[in-house]
């Protein structure tokens, strides 16, 4: 099989970073590695032709959430605070993923024609109706767009949703003296720099 | 790792600033090109709306908040997040008013391959800009914050 040489370092490199965002406790190197992270799995998808996922990986989760992380790490402390070695969570995560690759084996081979997604009677009314009746080639703009416009409607009000959650909970604007700090904690001036360079707003 | 104590405003640094001025009408023109182009290419409005924001936020992240904000105020990003949604809700009201079902496009045009055509361009424009607002609002909620932060300090 020849992706799976391909594939095979993408996934070690996962487990390195995954493993280092997991021990690291400076969190400024932790951010980027977040950062790594979602490029890597962005190849990944790349290399199983998923181009549009591989798309939106790397700009929300290489681009934009990396900055709110470091927009993040501007309000908090640099270093990761020492913990008590946990048993708990380890077994717990163990356990998961045992389960979820587990899972994995009654799954058809990747790219397997015989698979239950390209046997399903749906999926010729979607691929020729994408071609005869929208004259589109990419048929998941077609299948997004119209054929499950729903969803997407659905969707995009869930990212509005999601806007005005953050906008409540963030904002700053209800404290309009801004005298009394809700976090009560502020870092001193030096400690502020990545958002400090960020917003910059000093003239 | 460790940064410098007093480092240099992100403003100052010039290969910074020459590589985001050249990067940046770049980055917004890719974002165009996925917001239109996603009918036949990988891409479409959500994907579109990101990449533009990521542009934006570039220049903010080098530039200073306040410029940032004069460019795009939190006002504009404010009523884009909820424009982009009724935008496309519009659409379902519209093939309605038309006589057909919600979201079902081939009447906006006489033929109907057209009006598929322009019921998907239209909701992918809102889509983009649902998605690029709602991300630079993320954004100024961040870094408002951190503002804030800065001044109380």
């Amino acid at each position: 099989m020849p992706p799976i040489p391909v594939e095979l370092p993408l996934f070690i490199l996962h487990l390195i970073t995954a493993v280092l965002i997991a021990r690291i406790r400076g969190l400024f190197s932790a951010a980027m590695l977040t950062g790594i992270f979602s490029l890597l799995s962005c190849c990944l998808f790349t290399l199983m032709d998923a181009v549009d996922v591989a798309f939106t990986e790397a700009a929300v989760g290489a681009g934009i959430s990396t900055v709110l992380m470091l927009g993040t790490l501007a309000l908090t402390d640099r270093e990761e605070r020492q913990q008590p070695v946990r048993i708990l969570p380890f077994v717990v995560v163990g356990v998961t993923g045992a389960a979820l690759v587990y899972g994995t084996f009654d799954m058809p081979p990747f790219g397997a024609a015989d698979a239950p997604i390209h046997q399903h009677p749906l999926v010729a009314t979607y691929v020729h109706g994408a071609h005869d009746d929208f004259h589109i080639p990419n048929i998941v703009t077609v299948v997004l767009g119209s054929y499950r416009g729903y969803d997407t409607l659905g969707e995009t009000a869930v990212i509005f949703t999601a806007g005005v959650g953050v906008l409540l909970l963030l904002s700053g604007r209800r404290r309009r003296d801004g005298e009394s700090d809700p976090g009560g904690q502020t870092p001193p001036p030096d400690e502020t720099e990545v958002l400090g360079e960020t917003s910059g707003g000093d003239e | 790792m460790s940064l410098p104590r007093q480092p240099m405003r992100m403003r100052e640094k010039l290969v910074l600033r020459v590589t985001s001025k050249l990067l940046i009408p770049l980055i917004l023109l890719f974002g165009l090109y996925v917001q239109f182009h996603g009918d036949f290419g990988p891409g479409g409005g959500f994907q579109a709306g990101v990449i533009f924001a990521a542009g934006f936020i570039l220049y903010g992240l080098i530039f200073g908040l306040n410029e940032l904000q004069q460019v795009v105020p939190h006002r504009v990003v404010e009523v884009g997040s909820a424009l982009g949604v009724l935008i496309y809700g519009g659409v379902g009201v519209v093939t309605i008013l038309l006589g057909a079902n919600y979201l079902d496009y081939s009447v906006l045009a006489h033929d109907a391959v057209h009006g598929r055509h322009y019921g998907i361009l239209a909701i992918e424009a809102g889509v983009g800009l649902t998605v690029f607002s709602t991300m630079m609002l993320i954004f100024y909620a961040f870094a408002d914050r951190g503002r804030a932060k800065e001044g109380a300090s």
